[in-house]
């Protein structure tokens, strides 16, 4: 369809609120990311002998995952209240469901890492059903926070809805498979090359996708701010996969590779928070779609 | 007639739904109703600006701009449209239209900000309006950008009320408890902010769109009086003059929520390919 030649304002300024968060969120979208990513390999490391891979796994995964509850509370007005978020489990509500998500995942992430710490060997009996439960909650973590994004009036996120959680699910396995590369032995890291690539591949290509389908507020992912994260995220995660490839050879190119898509996870997950962030700010991508759709309707 | 969210809310037997009817094409601009809002509800100073934007110097709404009288100048243009003056009537079109509006939460059928909000802050009381619980919300901000109007935000400046908790207009809970009017409603010389049963107000505001246009005002029309649109229909809803988005208003504002059952479906979509790929890459090989 032809836009319009032109759209009316009031003065140029918003229709609408851009989220009033700071960068905890994205970084909070990349940790919870790789935890989440951490724990299934973990779970795979664990089920095939693999105890280089399955120790790395649960201890990035609780790492990561403390870093991702920090951000999370961090951003609240009111960080003493958090434990209002408990008060109610509202399925309308992405927030509510992920608190509940996660609440569900952190205990056993938490007891099956602190077995492979000293001092709590009287925990590691517990280390494989709780890493089992992690594994199997993880996924959730991973894709939930493409809804809570998209669950906005903000026009580049709730119109990137149907593509967001593949982008989210692919950078997390990107980021996992990446971190695994880099600290585990070449002997165990098969698996994890192969879902590191595998989740380049669908970071890129949802990525792709998710610019086709959304309408003009694609273009916030290609100008300014969150242009030059975008653009940072696909070379990084471009050369990650390439790399990756050549990781078991090369100590060096394991390192390189996970380096690359860790890094290109984090600015993935920048880039698509300030797209948004833009698109709540510039008018014309609430008013001109609108008006699109009216006309269709006529 | 329509739906009550109030009765969906979960309230047995609530009053009829409360509601504000505004009519633009009488405000003229006097901002008493912001000044009666920021009186009665307390709502602490946020600046003294000079914005450039003709007599509107508040801006937007906000956690400490409940009611907003927005200011429009447009200059005269001839777009080979019917002339907007009386039938027979002398006078000639001024050259110069300004327009007036006075913005408000619009306290939605199906608000976003009240669906998403994750602790249960924002509530839908027995009026049908969505007022936020201030000692509940913890400021997770989600509610901003859920809004389609961009209405709510969490309020900001050190050491004020309610810092850093989300607020806007709450169409005057106490007030409405107690059987009153609503402040801006009340202090508003012209009748241009009406308050009453929301089903009231519809039929009243039809007959006034009905009245406008046989006075040759042809570009009278509501806004979000249709319970049939995007967010099922405004509590607080508009006589406007222009475009919707003149006023810096929505054209065609939908509820987020709308679309979630499809989001949470390509959530788990997304989620069993995470999965599935995760058991895969440890089948095939070492
Ligand atoms: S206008 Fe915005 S803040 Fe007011 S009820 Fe609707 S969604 Fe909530
Ligand atoms: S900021 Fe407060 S009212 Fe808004 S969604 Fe969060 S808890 Fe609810």
């Amino acid at each position: 369809m032809v836009p319009p030649a032109h759209f009316t304002s009031y003065y140029g300024r918003p229709v609408l609120k851009a989220a009033p968060w700071t960068h905890d969120i994205p970084a909070y979208l990349f940790l919870g990311g790789l935890a989440a990513g951490s724990s299934l390999l973990a779970a795979g490391g664990d089920l095939t002998g693999r105890p280089v891979m399955r120790r790395t796994g649960r201890l990035a995964a609780l790492t990561a995952l403390t870093g991702s509850f920090v951000a999370l509370v961090h951003d609240l007005g009111r960080p003493d209240r958090f434990y209002n978020m408990l008060r109610v489990a509202k399925p309308t509500s992405p927030m509510s469901v992920g608190t509940w998500v996660l609440s569900a995942y952190g205990p056993f992430a938490g007891v099956a890492a602190a077995g492979e710490l000293p001092g709590f060997g009287w925990l590691r009996p517990l280390g494989r059903p709780a890493g089992l439960v992690a594994a199997a909650v993880a996924p959730a973590v991973a894709s939930y926070t493409a809804v809570l994004l998209a669950d906005t009036a903000t026009p580049a996120w709730h119109e990137a809805h149907r593509e967001l959680p593949f982008l989210f699910v692919g950078s997390a396995a990107a980021a996992a498979g990446g971190l695994q590369l880099a600290l585990s032995p070449a002997a165990e890291t098969g698996p994890a090359q192969r879902l590191a690539v595998a989740g380049a591949v669908l970071e890129l290509a949802a990525e792709h996708r998710m610019e086709q389908s959304m309408g003009i507020a694609a273009e916030t992912l290609h100008e300014g701010r969150a242009g030059q994260w975008m653009r940072t995220a696909r070379a990084l995660t471009t050369t990650g996969a390439v790399a990756g490839l050549g990781a078991r050879r090369s100590r060096v190119l394991a390192i390189l590779a996970g380096g690359a898509l860790l890094a290109g996870s984090v600015c993935t997950r920048f880039g698509v928070f300030e797209a948004g962030q833009e698109s709540a700010r510039d008018p014309r991508f609430t008013v001109v779609p609108q008006r699109e759709r009216l006309a269709a309707r006529g | 007639m329509t739906t009550n969210p109030a009765v969906d809310a979960g309230w047995a037997d609530p009053p009829p739904r409360k509601g504000f009817f505004t009519d633009t094409s009488v405000c003229i601009g006097c901002k008493a109703c912001e000044v009666a809002c920021k009186e009665w509800n307390a709502v602490p100073d946020d600046g003294m600006n000079f914005l450039g934007s003709s007599y509107d110097n508040s801006g937007e709404l906000g956690g400490s701009t409940w009611r907003h009288v927005k200011f429009i100048e447009q200059p005269p243009v001839d777009l080979g449209m019917p002339s907007t003056t009386l039938p027979g009537s002398e006078g000639t079109k001024t050259d110069f239209r300004w327009l007036m509006s006075s913005d408000v939460c619009k306290h939605c059928t199906h608000a976003a900000c009240l669906d998403v909000c994750p602790t249960g802050a924002l509530f839908r009381t027995e009026f049908g309006t969505v007022v936020v619980q201030e000692d509940v919300c913890n400021g997770c901000g989600y509610c901003v950008p859920a809004c389609p109007f961009g209405v709510i935000d969490k309020r900001i400046g050190e050491g004020v009320k309610n810092e850093g908790l989300a607020q806007k207009c709450t169409l005057c809970y106490d007030r409405l408890q107690d059987g009153l009017t609503p402040a801006c409603a009340k202090a508003c010389p012209t009748e241009s902010i009406q308050f009453g049963d929301l089903d009231e107000l519809r039929e009243r505001a039809a007959q006034r769109v009905d009245q406008l246009h046989g006075a040759g005002v042809p570009q009278a029309r509501l806004y979000g009086e249709d319970p049939d649109d995007g967010v099922g229909g405004l509590g607080a809803f508009f006589l406007l003059l222009d475009e919707p988005e003149v006023y810096g208003l929505p054209p065609d504002p939908v509820v987020t929520t709308r679309d979630l059952p499809r989001m949470w479906k390509r959530a788990g979509l997304a989620a069993a390919t995470l999965l599935a790929g995760a058991i895969a890459v440890f089948g095939a090989g070492s």
